[in-house]
């Protein structure tokens, strides 16, 4: 990933950050726009969690990750505490590797 | 900065440590696995000091991993981090110099970050989920303006050290699938979409762009079956439709990811009759 990419989205994030701070008095979000910007950074993380789940390069990642993502994602609509999800994910993920489970 | 330090709560702290420690988790895992899978060490550490936005962070070097090009990396992270303006506007009178928000004393004695212009542009870098959702869960401004920083600056620390660890880990040790690493991305993701899950039309959309881009990672290249899931908007976005006021989320939800979890974050708030935007953008 080149130096580019990381301060182009650098860049990019850290305007948005600024736009509130700067200008709140001139700037209001209509409640449609919040409502998109919300959506849409929804819909992406649960497709990147749906794909980097499901799939390595073009094909099926196996089932040991897809398992451990779903433990975690069990536990995540229980809201269990985050440290937990996360260590549940890796934890189920190794232990299915270590039985044999690709 | 000492005043600051004594309008900070015992409780406050305790739950600021908290996520720094879950947060610290993810970071590690983010480092390891970054350079596991054959990126430059100084890649996730660039990131986490510039972009410092987890979400982003995770899903730019995700698609890249996949094979993606870096801009779909990009244009992946862009798209996540949007929420970072209605949190900016959310949390602007936090941000901001102290003399902007009323009459002076009102949040706190000079001397408190706030008190010069440039504290703006430092305090914008620490706009998270997490240093929004602390400051948005206390009623006064004082206590906004501590708790932002103090979940902010501390989340920062804690975030850029334990990816510097992740990586001299992940440097070591070379097959971090042995450890499940690989499934705590899609967990954190999930973890951070939960509470926007809560509503159903966001859940039928989420679930028509994951299978639209589970169904396309065969044939196109990596980093754009992920963009294409943001055609599952089309089934929530309806703009002939009238919004109704009672039942609108504002954008910077105060449940939105206090990670979901820590166990002092309130109970997700109703959705009240409250006109958007008044009880945080006043």
């Amino acid at each position: 990933m080149p130096l580019i990419a990381i301060v182009a989205l650098a860049g990019i994030t850290y305007g948005f950050r600024l736009v509130g701070p700067l200008c709140r008095d001139r700037v209001t979000l209509p409640p449609a726009a919040q409502r998109l910007f919300t959506d849409a950074a929804t819909v992406l993380l649960i497709a990147l969690a749906a794909t980097s789940a499901l799939t390595a390069g073009h094909g099926f990642a196996g089932w040991a990750r897809p398992a451990g993502v779903l433990v975690a994602a069990i536990l995540a609509a229980r809201r269990a505490p985050f440290p937990v999800i996360v260590l549940a994910a890796a934890c189920v993920t190794a232990l299915l590797r270590l039985a044999g489970l690709p | 900065m000492r005043s600051l330090w004594r309008t900070t709560e015992p409780t406050l702290l305790r739950d600021v440590a908290l996520i720094c420690l879950a947060d610290a988790l993810v970071g590690a895992a983010f480092g390891a696995t970054a350079v596991a899978g054959g990126l430059s060490w100084w890649v996730p550490v660039a990131m986490s000091l510039l972009v410092f936005a987890g979400g982003s962070q995770i899903a730019a070097v995700g698609v890249v991993l996949a094979g993606g090009s870096p801009l779909a990396a990009v244009a992946a992270g862009a798209v996540l981090n949007t929420r970072l303006l209605p949190y900016g506007l959310a949390v602007a009178d936090v941000v901001g110099p102290t003399n902007v928000d009323g009459p002076a004393g009102v949040d706190g004695p000079a001397g408190s970050p706030g008190g010069h212009w440039w504290t703006r542009l430092v305090g914008a870098h620490v706009v998270t989920d997490e240093s929004v959702a602390f400051a948005l869960r206390q009623a006064d401004p004082a206590r906004r303006r501590a708790a932002f920083w103090t979940c902010g600056v501390a989340l920062f620390a804690a975030w850029n050290v334990a990816v510097v660890l992740g990586v001299l880990a992940g440097s070591v040790i070379k097959n971090t699938n042995a450890f499940g690493l690989d499934a705590t991305f899609p967990a954190v993701l999930i973890a951070l979409a939960v509470p926007a899950l809560a509503d159903l039309r966001t859940r039928t959309a989420a679930g028509t762009g994951a299978a639209i881009a589970v169904a396309l990672t065969p044939v196109l290249p990596a980093g754009l079956p992920v963009l294409a899931a943001l055609g599952g908007l089309a089934t929530a976005w309806r703009p002939g439709r009238a919004w109704r006021p009672g039942r609108l989320r504002t954008a910077p939800r105060r449940d939105n990811t206090v990670l979901a979890s820590s166990p002092a974050s309130t109970p997700a708030p109703s959705q009240t009759d409250e006109p958007i935007g008044e009880r945080r953008c006043r």
